[in-house]
């Protein structure tokens, strides 16, 4: 088994892990940990990918890790996000706010 | 080289400055103001678009793809450009319009966000390379979820965070379509993968990544069975936010996806799979319509009638893949057409639908009784919004889903135009319930409780000029048909025999 293969493999397995996290996880941030777990796993293909680039003679194609780049910087503003949004929630979830709960089934 | 298709991306941005530098009112007008210049920007390439009768390009830093990345605008592109801009500034309109009284003023975060909605979208429109087009996507969706918890409410917050999570799990599915893609052909442009897929049949990897893309996209747009996040974070919304999200947000991944189908995926595969898709479509309009109908609050009724309406499009791919010479082309304009009719109508009634309910203090149907006496030209504004969504003529809807209704008789593809007859039924249905109960007089025990006339003339003015902007597209003369197929690939414009 070569390396590439392995990363591929590596990669799918967590893909697959991440999904299974989404999509069963109860709470919010389970469901984050599981985005961050398939796109982990997304990001792993890449890195596999790139590996391809050495049958050119190159020792390894860089546009992938330049997307990478790009995708892990997203992920992590897309996770602070979820974060700070499920933060709030629960401040708000947890704070005196009975009024604000009924105006919100008026509207 | 157009440099306007750049400018389509970045003027948005410029604004912004000024909403962090100068006092919020300010700041919003000068927001407002830029979204105008878009609106110029966006009408400029649909004029040299319409004049060369070619695409538009341009090279960023002139360097040609594989090694540059393109921006690349045709005459769907340009439609989708034109009407996004104009949906975006009349909403920024509304929002600064009035604002006194009861209404709350928008806050300047939601000016920031409509500014950061124009760039985003006008890159998801040029876009021409799978990974720009991914981070256009990731830029819609960090500037769309805010604008559904503005108000900082609990129900709007798990909204937005469900939305979030939906919006994420579609990207990275798309994601991993590009990266196989990218495995596969070593490119990520559009154009050059076509030419790519055309030389010979698509692998088994190639299929599994049109699947992947489609299905983060279908995430995206809220396609059935992926419609939950859409229903709670589209009705939670304030107004403006709700016309912005339902009527274009949704557009740029519905856009993709016929981008993928018709640019990307060769023509026997994109017939087989379109069927697929077509499918998804017909049970969102089905399942989502009768839905609607169940619904008590206004603005759920309206946020399920867009999960609904976004199958009509679907229904598009079998019959414009199908190579059918003229038919195909029929309803190629027809499932393109209900895009941009869609956003106005949808516009028009979110904002009517905030209106009534700043009106009468609720958006309860069942106490709707005498709307239409406290807001007559918001229930006015529904009403004609809802002519195009049912598809009666004389409107857009209707003049697109005749067109979608007639290729599917044409070619035999009887189960769409039932489903086309049912699902305008359906929203025939829901719509007239608003209206039938908006026009009635209210009952006796509840008339001391409507409140007296006291609507906001010149924000009703705004949702009302939407709803006429739906309508006046069954007007068009049929010149600007041709215009949707300008630059297109010649098989699903119905030019090839």
């Amino acid at each position: 088994m070569t390396g590439v293969t392995l990363f591929g493999l590596a990669g799918a397995i967590l893909a697959g892990c991440g999904v299974y996290g989404l999509l069963s996880a109860g709470g919010g941030l389970g469901r984050i940990l599981g985005f961050n777990v398939l796109g982990g796993g997304v990001f792993l293909i890449f890195g596999a990918v790139a590996r391809r680039g050495a049958a050119a003679g190159f020792h390894a194609d860089p546009v992938p890790q330049a997307l990478v780049i790009t995708g892990i910087v997203v992920a992590f503003c897309a996770t602070a996000l979820a974060l700070a949004l499920l933060v709030r929630l629960r401040e708000v979830e947890a704070g005196p706010a009975p009024d604000d709960g009924k105006r919100e089934t008026e509207r | 080289m157009s440099a306007l298709l750049v400018l389509a991306v970045t003027v948005p941005l410029l604004g912004l400055a000024p909403l962090f530098l100068l006092r919020p009112g300010a700041g919003a007008r000068i927001a407002v103001a830029v979204l105008g210049v878009g609106c110029a920007i966006t009408g400029a390439i649909a004029v040299q678009v319409a004049r060369t009768g070619q695409a538009l390009h341009y090279f960023v830093g002139g360097f040609p793809p594989p090694l540059g990345v393109a921006l690349r605008a045709d005459g769907f592109s340009a439609a989708m450009l034109c009407m996004s801009a104009m949906v975006l500034l009349l909403t920024g309109l509304f929002a600064i319009a009035g604002g006194g009284g009861k209404a709350p003023r928008m806050p300047a975060a939601f000016f920031t966000l409509l500014l950061a909605l124009s760039s985003a979208l006008n890159l998801a429109f040029l876009a021409q390379d799978l990974f720009t087009l991914y981070v256009a996507l990731e830029l819609l969706t960090f500037a769309a979820v805010p604008l559904v918890c503005l108000e900082g409410k609990a129900g709007q917050l798990s909204a937005a965070l469900t939305y979030l999570l939906f919006a994420l799990f579609g990207s990275v599915l798309y994601l991993l379509g590009v990266v196989l893609v990218y495995g596969l052909f070593g490119t990520l442009d559009l154009a050059l993968l076509a030419r790519r897929l055309a030389q010979a049949p698509p692998s088994g990897t190639f299929i599994a990544a049109l699947a992947l893309m489609s299905a983060g996209l279908m995430a995206k747009a809220a396609l059935f069975p992926l419609h939950l996040w859409l229903p709670p974070a589209h009705s939670g919304a304030p107004p403006a936010a709700s016309a912005v999200l339902s009527a274009v947000v949704i557009k740029a991944p519905l856009f993709l996806l016929v981008r993928l189908w018709s640019d990307l995926a060769p023509l026997p595969l994109a017939q087989a799979g379109a069927p697929v898709l077509a499918a998804f479509g017909a049970l969102a309009i089905l399942f989502c319509g009768v839905v609607a109908l169940a619904q008590d609050r206004l603005k759920l009724l309206i946020a399920y009638s867009t999960a609904a309406q976004i199958g009509y499009l679907c229904l598009m791919f079998p019959l414009a893949a199908a190579a059918d010479g003229q038919w195909s082309a029929l309803a190629w304009t027809g499932g393109t057409l209900h895009l941009v009719s869609h956003a106005f109508s949808k516009a028009a009634m979110f904002l009517a639908a905030g209106l009534i309910a700043e009106a009468m203090g609720h958006d309860r149907l069942s106490g709707l009784a005498g709307a239409g006496r406290v807001a007559p030209v918001s229930v006015a504004a529904f009403g004609i919004g809802g002519l195009s969504l049912m598809g009666l003529p004389p409107s857009g809807g209707f003049i697109a889903k005749v067109m979608l209704l007639t290729s599917a008789i044409h070619q035999d593809a009887w189960w769409i135009a039932l489903v086309i007859l049912a699902g305008g039924l359906l929203a025939g249905a829901y719509v007239l319930r608003v209206v039938v109960i908006a026009l009635q007089r209210p009952e006796p025990a509840e008339a001391g409780r409507v409140p007296p006339a006291r609507e906001c003339g010149a924000r009703a003015g705004i949702a009302l000029a939407l709803a006429f902007a739906a309508v006046l597209l069954g007007f068009l003369p049929l010149a600007p048909f041709a215009f949707l197929s300008i630059g297109r690939p010649l098989s699903w414009t119905g030019l090839l025999p």
